[in-house]
């Protein structure tokens, strides 16, 4: 302690002096990447308009094919393809973020930022978010335009604070997937592509779980995405009451409670690993 | 003694595929006329060159192509000693040079002192700090520039510069004084500031790199190389600046280079590495006295200890 006492930086020579410290630098930090996203998207402005079309398009196409079975199946088919989109993004967005920073060359310099790890991951799933809320809202505008959508019974409250409580578990199976591309360079970004097709597959998005052959049905019940689903059905096509809800938002929560620090655990792991094999250098 | 830097004895080995095709793929005079007639250092290349005349022989390119995969497949792993035993101490105030051709492992070195590597045996101290314990404490000391300027391209230098002050708990309006202020030092146009870095030079860009490791304020700074690539007036400012940073900061600089006259011109001592090893440390005047013969240069210090000569490394790396 005297030796390290001795060997001390001169005061203010660390950190310029403005640096905020503690949890208020974290948070500067973190907000850091919503900013840095942000402004990325708007440099790439014409992908996200494209994009966006697209979203909206399929969306119309899914629930288009529920039309000749009436109102209730349009709804039913729409709330998968928002839900999905939403969830989706939220994934991708955390899984594929270490990608981005290997593909730009950064992430050597924001790994050796002195930041605790979980306010990138914070950060980056703050952002995941806040972009996948403001994408699903205009999806949302342009299908209840489209469909001129009876809401009048559905309790979008109930609905809102599902798909709240269920972004944490999403965000905590992010960052698990994201732990591939720090691992594989060329093949990691690839693999979140199965993890979320496996998530499409079992999780009812546009069928009820029952559809599913019997072997498969099991599996259903380990994502959250199947909760999700089923409870904002209830809430926006029969005005479910977070009362009636209670169940499976616990559930949710036991999800999140369960998937982030171990989503955490695994990625810091992860990292370990690919310092000690010299993985984190630039790639691609 | 105030060290900013302690490296002991770090060991740092990679696990490879080896360069050398296994016995009975490939005859060797055609592996090597094939690396010479590329002209390839990389052995993926090298291979391709061999296989597309195995396969030329045999009447087409698939088979060519097949056998450079199996090839690759079947090259044996081998052990490289990218750092092997390294012990350096590096003074507080010290500029401290590490010369060495590629894969010397000088960047290596610089990536375990960084916290981005974790050596296999050895300890890195920073002002005290383990490298490996205490990542976080040595973070805040140190700021590094690679030799590759790494950034978001479609981001202007300003964003990015506000991006890495963020990461480092730096308030906008601190961003604001110190980016105006380190560009001008810098020789940085200010609407260059708000331009897309793909829109930059390599100078310019490599400047930038400069001034966001230098907003932080770090006292140990890593320079990886930092003017390989740059023209000779965005060199010499860059050399201007690390001067005037030295001057200025209370900051200890380790800097790696390919370039003898930059080294002698900035450095206070001088590490030669070559093959992961430290072979001499000292000022580059000493070296030259004891190494180089009378009126003797760097270019003869490294010829005389590791009987290579320094045009043929830098040719051989081109």
């Amino acid at each position: 302690m005297k030796r390290d006492a001795a060997l001390s930086p001169p005061p203010g020579g660390a950190l310029a002096p403005a640096a905020r410290r503690g949890w208020l630098g974290e948070l500067c930090s973190g907000w850091g990447f919503v900013e840095r996203n942000f402004r990325l998207i708007r440099r790439y402005a014409a992908w996200e308009v494209a994009e966006q079309f697209y979203n909206v398009v399929n969306a119309l196409t899914i629930a288009l094919i529920g039309v000749a079975q009436g109102p209730e199946v349009v709804l039913y088919l729409t709330v998968g393809a928002l839900l999905w989109g939403f969830l989706s993004v939220i994934f991708m967005e955390v899984a594929t973020s270490v990608q981005w920073e290997r593909w730009e060359g950064t992430i050597e310099s924001t790994f050796m930022a002195p930041i605790h790890r979980l306010t990138f991951l914070l950060g980056t799933s703050a952002w995941a978010v806040l972009y996948g809320l403001v994408r699903t809202s205009v999806v949302l505008g342009a299908v209840a335009l489209f469909f001129r959508m009876d809401l009048s019974r559905a309790n979008l409250g109930a609905a809102l604070l599902v798909l709240v409580v269920s972004s944490f578990s999403f965000i905590g199976l992010g960052l698990i997937a994201a732990v591939l591309p720090l691992l594989s360079p060329e093949k990691g970004a690839q693999a979140t592509h199965i993890i979320q097709g496996v998530l499409l597959l079992i999780s009812g998005v546009y069928y009820e779980i029952d559809a599913l052959p019997a072997w498969l049905q099991p599996l259903s019940w380990i994502s959250p995405a199947t909760y999700t689903l089923r409870d904002v059905r209830r809430a926006v096509l029969h005005g479910a009451t977070v009362g009636q809800l209670a169940p499976d938002l616990l559930r949710l929560g036991l999800f999140a409670l369960v998937m982030i620090p171990l989503g955490y655990a695994v990625f810091a792991t992860a990292e370990r690993y690919a310092l000690r094999k010299g993985l984190l250098k630039r790639n691609g | 003694m105030e060290y900013a830097l302690e490296v002991i004895d770090v060991h740092k080995r990679f696990i490879e595929r080896s360069e050398v095709p296994p016995a009975g793929m490939m005859p060797p005079e055609a592996g090597a006329v094939a690396a010479g007639a590329t002209g390839a250092a990389d052995p993926a290349v090298a291979a391709g060159g061999a296989g597309v005349r195995a396969g030329a022989r045999s009447g087409g390119a698939e088979p060519a192509a097949r056998g450079v995969r199996r090839w690759l497949r079947r090259a044996p792993l081998e052990e490289v000693r990218a750092v092997d035993g390294v012990t350096l101490r590096v003074r507080r105030g010290e500029i401290f040079g590490i010369l060495g051709p590629n894969g010397c492992g000088k960047s290596t070195l610089v990536r375990i002192v960084s916290t981005l590597l974790l050596p296999d045996a050895g300890t890195v101290r920073v002002f005290g700090h383990d490298a490996v314990r205490e990542p976080h404490a040595v973070r805040r000391l140190i700021n590094r520039v690679s030799v590759e300027a790494a950034f978001f391209k479609k981001l202007s230098s300003w964003e990015n510069l506000c991006y890495a002050a963020r990461l480092y708990g730096l308030s906008p309006r601190a961003i604001r004084a110190e980016v105006a202020r380190i560009a001008e030092r810098l020789g940085l146009p200010w609407e260059k500031l708000f331009t897309s870095m793909e829109h930059l030079s390599r100078g310019q860009q490599q400047k930038v790199a400069i001034a966001r490791a230098l907003l932080t304020s770090p006292v140990l700074l890593l320079l990886d190389e930092p003017t390989t690539g740059l023209d000779p007036r965005s060199k010499r400012d860059v050399q201007r600046f690390v001067e005037e940073v030295r001057r200025e900061h209370d900051a200890t600089i380790l800097l790696t280079s390919h370039d003898m006259d930059e080294v002698e011109r900035l450095c206070d001592r001088v590490a030669v590495m070559n093959e992961g090893r430290v072979i001499a440390v000292d000022t580059p005047q000493k070296l030259k006295q004891r190494y180089g013969g009378p009126g003797g240069t760097l270019e003869d210090v490294f010829l005389r200890l590791t009987g290579r000569d320094w045009e043929e490394v830098l040719a051989n790396e081109a």
